[in-house]
């Protein structure tokens, strides 16, 4: 008996132990420094623009993409003459996705006097931190933070779809463009970017005329046997199967799809990018995968070419779509400090009220999406992008 | 129709649980200890597969072979070097152990590897075969691993019945001081046990990877758990018994995925575990050894 009862306690052990990697710190994150806002103006002559997001440790890829692409926004623009006549400056901090890091960064950038914030990169620091800008009233624009809680005060916007808003626009997408009437839809259950994006696709489905056939789901903790979703899905008749979860499990998805013989159309969010850089993946098992991404570096639009060669000659790699939300977000401040007709005088709180309206009347064509606008709840309103994979690369649809 | 897939599926993703708890059970029945660090042998496994078939080129065969020989020898060692020491410490130091050994085996794959999907590619060149005109596909892997894991169990079984080798394992696990009064060698029979399991877990792990070929640090985790749970849904250190609860474990998670719920089938698994155990507290093969005082 005792050695039974060590058995559970162990093997709870290892589960719980699994389970902590994520924890959120944010609690901690209040306790930032309570500075007094600094009222003061900056020198007055250059906008000062500031960035946080990872650039060191396992989120290192995104960080490191935010800061690039928004270096090439800042240059271009201020090689062409600045906004309303003055220079950018950018300054971008490290807080290694990390929600109490991620504080200290953005009161740092605080201290040099930040008039505006891009930023953060991941989802559980840009909550922590817009808590802080909203106190003290500092216009951010998070580029990539998707989860619902980054923008839930007035003073903080988007340019990435929200994690509900991917469903919303997966399920216009395939209503609007005749895809499939019938549905699968395969979701890991244990994961808010899946679940969320599947609750809402659901919903919307029904305003389109989708008949979702099957809603299967898996856990964190049962992600290699997906025969039987699968089956169910092909029992059902499902023309299209909507996959809103990450790469990995996705590879295997259609590793297993293809030995059972069942071969639908299969639709992914951005969760799906970057399913072609798995090691040893057999692309022709993706082909003809349509996924909902707001930036494809082979695009053949003008923008994207002349954003794509520079970052290429500048980084020596080519960018993914964080960098090229980054590169909107300084463009969006740019056009919103253009709209508000800002001046480089005005203190930060000053400018974040007036940027907050200028924000709702703006339109931009971006790389991420044309035509994007913005509702006072900081979401993004644009058409979504959709490629398909065709002979193992995206190609635009 | 679909019944009988379902019911396949099951006993395909069964049969791999059933070659895992296979090594469990092994371990656990001669040498009393609960070597978590299995499911992450297999890993190493699938790694050294992986290297050995795409970097260096060799045919599935050799390659099998190299991590079957890698596989022994890191078994050996991690049984030398973290669980000899604690021969006479509690049983709960000794779990504590093969849980941090599990880590360091994820962790240095990690170091090695990167935390990025890998794709694996089959080993098995056996083909599908289709019945009712193709309404049912049972895959290579499939096959394979029932066959293998019928073959692994039979051998086993005989292995510890016939051979001098498997007497003294079974003397061992009667009475370890028993057994070094006889003239049995107590910790070269528990070497050679964790030999025999970690070459169980190299195959384990080709078959793992090629029936379901994703490859990263943490894939033999949960179904070494989940394997784990076989062993005991079958009764622990009962050879029989741990394919019978790989197989059975299997086939219930996937019916229940199918004709109850997908997000539930884990819930409805562990649930069977515990009405078993209540009804049968030693599993369903498991002997009730009477403690001698």
């Amino acid at each position: 008996m005792k050695k039974a009862l060590s058995f559970i306690l162990a093997l709870s052990m290892v589960v719980s132990l699994t389970a902590c990697g994520n924890a959120a710190t944010s609690d901690s994150a209040a306790e930032g420094t309570e500075a007094a806002a600094t009222t003061e103006a900056a020198d007055g002559t250059t906008f000062k623009i500031g960035g946080i997001g990872p650039v060191t440790g396992g989120a290192a890829v995104y960080g490191l993409a935010v800061k690039n692409g928004a270096q090439i926004a800042i240059d271009e623009i201020n090689a062409a003459g600045g906004v309303n006549g003055a220079q950018l400056e950018f300054n971008f901090q490290d807080d290694e996705h990390d929600a109490e890091k991620s504080v200290n960064a953005y009161n740092t950038l605080k201290d040099w006097n930040m008039q505006m914030l891009m930023g953060t990169v991941t989802s559980t620091p840009c909550i922590a931190v817009a808590q802080e800008s909203n106190n003290d009233q500092i216009f951010q624009l998070t580029p990539s933070g998707s989860s619902v809680p980054c923008v839930q005060y007035d003073n903080a916007f988007r340019i990435c779809f929200s994690d509900p808003n991917q469903g919303l626009k997966s399920a216009q997408y395939i209503g609007e463009n005749g895809l499939a009437s019938k549905v699968a839809v395969i979701y890991d259950s244990s994961d808010v970017y899946s679940s969320g994006i599947y609750e809402k696709f659901v919903e919307e489905s029904k305003n389109q005329n989708i008949e979702v056939v099957a809603a299967e789901a898996f856990t964190a903790d049962s992600k290699t046997d997906f025969t039987v979703q699968l089956q169910k899905a092909k029992d059902a008749g499902a023309e299209l199967v909507f996959l809103p979860i990450y790469y990995s499990e996705a590879a295997l998805i259609l590793a297993q799809a293809n030995t059972m013989g069942f071969a639908p159309q299969f639709f992914g969010c951005d969760g799906l990018d970057g399913i072609l850089t798995v090691e040893n993946f057999d692309t022709k098992l993706a082909e003809n995968v349509m996924l909902l991404t707001p930036f494809a570096a082979d695009a053949t639009d003008d923008l994207t070419k002349k954003f794509v060669e520079t970052y290429k000659s500048k980084f020596n790699e080519t960018p993914n779509q964080f960098a090229a939300d980054a590169y909107d977000a300084i463009y969006t401040i740019k056009a919103a400090l253009e709209e508000a007709k800002a001046t480089p005088d005005m203190n930060a709180q000053d400018l974040c009220e007036v940027l907050k309206t200028a924000m709702t009347t703006i339109t931009i064509d971006g790389l991420t999406g044309e035509g994007m606008s913005w509702t006072a709840d900081g979401e993004v309103n644009k058409a979504p992008k959709a490629v398909k994979i065709v002979n193992g690369v995206y190609t635009a649809m | 129709m679909s019944f009988i897939s379902y019911l396949i599926n099951g006993i395909s993703l069964g049969s791999i649980y059933a070659l895992i708890a296979l090594g469990y059970t092994m371990v656990y029945g001669i040498a009393k200890m609960l070597n978590f660090a299995h499911g992450d042998i297999i890993m190493i496994g699938g790694f050294t597969l992986f290297v050995v078939m795409n970097t260096l080129g060799l045919p599935p065969l050799v390659a099998v072979l190299i991590a079957i020989a890698i596989c022994t020898a890191l078994g050996v060692i991690i049984e030398k070097v973290a669980y000899k020491p604690l021969r006479q410490a509690s049983p709960l130091a000794v779990l504590i152990t093969a849980i941090g050994v599990s880590y360091l085996l994820q962790n240095v794959a990690l170091l090695i590897f990167g935390a990025n999907t890998k794709l694996f590619t089959s080993v098995v060149t056996v083909p599908a075969i289709s019945l009712a005109e193709g309404q049912i596909n049972i895959s290579g892997e499939t096959t394979v691993t029932i066959i293998a894991s019928i073959i692994i169990m039979i051998g086993l079984m005989l292995f510890i019945k016939k051979s001098k080798a498997g007497q003294a394992m079974l003397a061992v696990s009667e009475d370890k001081g028993a057994a070094e009064l006889m003239g049995i060698n107590v910790n070269a029979t528990i070497t050679l046990t964790f030999a025999i399991g970690s070459a169980l877990a190299a195959i384990a792990g080709a078959l793992l990877c090629s029936a379901y070929p994703t490859l990263t640090p943490y894939t033999g985790a949960m179904p070494g758990i989940k394997a784990f749970v076989a062993a005991v849904f079958g009764g622990i250190g009962s050879i029989p018994g741990a394919f019978i609860g790989g197989i059975l474990l299997g086939i219930i998670e996937n019916l229940s995925k199918a004709y109850i719920s997908s997000q539930m089938a884990d819930a409805i698994v562990f649930a069977v575990l515990i009405v078993v155990l209540l009804v049968k507290p030693t599993g369903i093969l498991g002997k009730k050894i009477n403690e001698k005082v």
